[in-house]
């Protein structure tokens, strides 16, 4: 297996800031609206069921099964991106590390790992399970 | 209060470049938008509406009226919904005909990435870092290819749809391109051809992907009194529908388009059903660009597109639903990753019975235009039109 892709810093948005903090103590938050006490993805201070501000912030299982997934053929290294649905619901757009490309599946049940960004920044990725 | 019937498109022009390293980009909208006035019989002076999206420079439409100098322009639009932009502004050019605010609308699109070196399908966009979603998604490495990759592989998993199925697409498309003398790709080729193409973004091939192209085009959308009083034969703006399709709050699901909204909506207006269909411009960044949204305009059952776009069924002369019979982005152009002007174009040709002989649809009477834009994979705005001979 070739070196693992080095992912960028994600852009700072003031929006985001406990997001991020929480992802460099190694939790992934997952935004939920307080009205509806339904989750959401992407993150973000306004709930897109109500638009109310009343959103709170709960830690995932970090569980998770790939919806589907490409690899970038093209890129050196290649790298996996995907769409893991959690457990908890919500889907969202990632990376699977740890592996052969050439075993990812639709269906596969993975694992949160936080890995450090450019500048440091740890991003939530998944590994399979 | 419909549109049915209150607007025609008149004039159409594409433009021949397909790299144009000498031509600035309002250079090729200014050639676009001369091009169409002149199909159509009219002049500058006689446009009263302007219409433009993300493509163009500067402030979109007031830059552009500016390099145009054009004196009337008293109604205009800016909707940026990537590719299907134009297919959005017909409705609206419509609309606005209806009210009285235009009775000349044109519509420009141009761009030349292929000039300027430009990576469309494999770099990342960054459509800007104060967009909301880009921290969540741009560090993933998200590009063009493997967003529809991402759909593709879905589909295949949801309803056993095969790379062969997909190919289909590209064949029927490189069977029109032959003869269309300003297409990119105008060999003809076969499914075995496809397949065996580099893997791009698994499940994708590089002949499933689309051309990369500088040029552009235009068109006009006027009243009835004006299309009348024209010695062009005009098409009729029967019915249009537009819709944004997104994650839906991380509910995701990426087996269907922003066409399974358009594509109702154009019909009801239009009071036909897609049998109705003698022809149909699909926009085609993707060949499963293509097959998603025939499910989901409902020229088959939802995961039967693959079977539907086998064994030649876009082909023009041979199948049941002749498609992009100037190639498509697939052989023919992409001006500016924007697939969605270039399909009303040829949609109007076949109208007009003014496609290649070899691909002309027989006694055109009903046709289908549908634009893509943004990504199937995050984010995208879709819009089908609906157009007629004027008896039809």
């Amino acid at each position: 297996m070739s070196a693992e892709r080095v992912l960028p810093a994600p852009p700072e948005n003031v929006e985001h800031t406990e997001f991020w903090a929480a992802c460099n103590d190694g939790k992934l938050m997952l935004p939920r609206c307080k009205d509806t006490n339904q989750f959401f993805w992407y993150p973000r201070k306004t709930s897109p069921f109500t638009l109310s501000s009343n959103v709170e912030w709960i830690e995932a299982s970090g569980k998770g099964e790939i919806y589907t997934y490409s690899v970038m053929r093209r890129s050196d290294p290649q790298y996996v991106i995907a769409y893991v649905r959690l457990d908890e619901g919500v889907t969202m757009m990632t990376n699977i590390v740890e592996c052969d490309p050439n075993t990812v599946a639709v269906g596969m049940k993975v694992e949160l790992v936080m890995r450090g960004s450019e500048g440091g920044q740890k991003v939530p990725v998944f590994k399979p399970a | 209060m419909t549109i049915n019937g209150k607007a025609y498109i008149a004039g159409i022009y594409e433009h021949p470049t397909r790299k144009a390293t000498d031509k600035s980009v309002a250079q090729l909208h200014a050639e676009s938008a001369a091009g169409a006035l002149a199909d159509a019989g009219l002049g500058p002076d006689d446009v009263d509406a302007y219409y433009c999206a993300g493509d163009a420079p500067g402030l979109g439409p007031l830059s552009m009226i500016d390099y145009m100098g054009l004196q009337n322009v008293r109604h205009m639009d800016s909707t940026e919904t990537g590719g299907s932009s134009y297919v959005v502004h017909i409705g609206h050019a419509a609309q606005a005909i209806a009210m009285g605010k235009a009775n000349v609308a044109l519509i420009t699109l141009a761009g030349r990435p292929r000039a300027d070196g430009m990576a469309t399908g494999t770099a990342p966009r960054n459509y800007g870092s104060d967009a909301p979603d880009v921290p969540f998604e741009f560090i993933y490495g998200p590009n063009v290819v493997n967003m529809y990759a991402m759909a593709a592989r879905r589909h295949m998993h949801e309803f056993g749809t095969t790379s062969e199925q997909l190919a289909w697409i590209k064949v029927a498309a490189s069977h029109h391109a032959q003869h269309n003398e300003h297409a990119m790709l105008r060999d003809v080729v076969s499914v075995e051809d496809v397949v065996s193409s580099p893997l791009i973004a698994d499940p994708l091939h590089r002949l499933d992907c689309c051309v990369i192209s500088d040029g552009g085009g235009a068109f006009l959308v006027v009243s009835p009194e004006i299309a009348k009083s024209l010695d062009r034969d005009c098409v009729k703006v029967m019915g249009h529908g537009e819709a944004p399709k997104n994650i839906m709050r991380g509910q995701v699901d990426l087996t269907y388009t922003g066409g399974h909204y358009s594509g109702p909506q154009a019909f009801e207006e239009a009071g036909v059903k897609p049998s109705d269909i003698d022809y149909a411009s699909i926009y085609d960044s993707f060949t499963i660009t293509v097959l998603e949204t025939i499910e989901d305009l409902g020229f088959c059952e939802k995961g039967k597109g693959g079977a539907f776009v086998s064994d030649g069924n876009l082909i023009s002369g041979q199948g049941k639903l002749p498609f992009n019979t100037d190639g498509g982005g697939l052989c023919n152009n992409h001006p500016m990753n924007r697939g969605g002007l270039t399909k009303v174009l040829e949609a109007v040709r076949q109208l007009r019975g003014e496609a290649h002989p070899a691909v002309q649809v027989k006694d055109c009477q009903l046709a289908l235009a549908h634009g893509t834009g943004g990504s199937i994979g995050t984010r995208m705005g879709s819009s089908t039109v609906i157009l007629g001979r004027d008896d039809a």
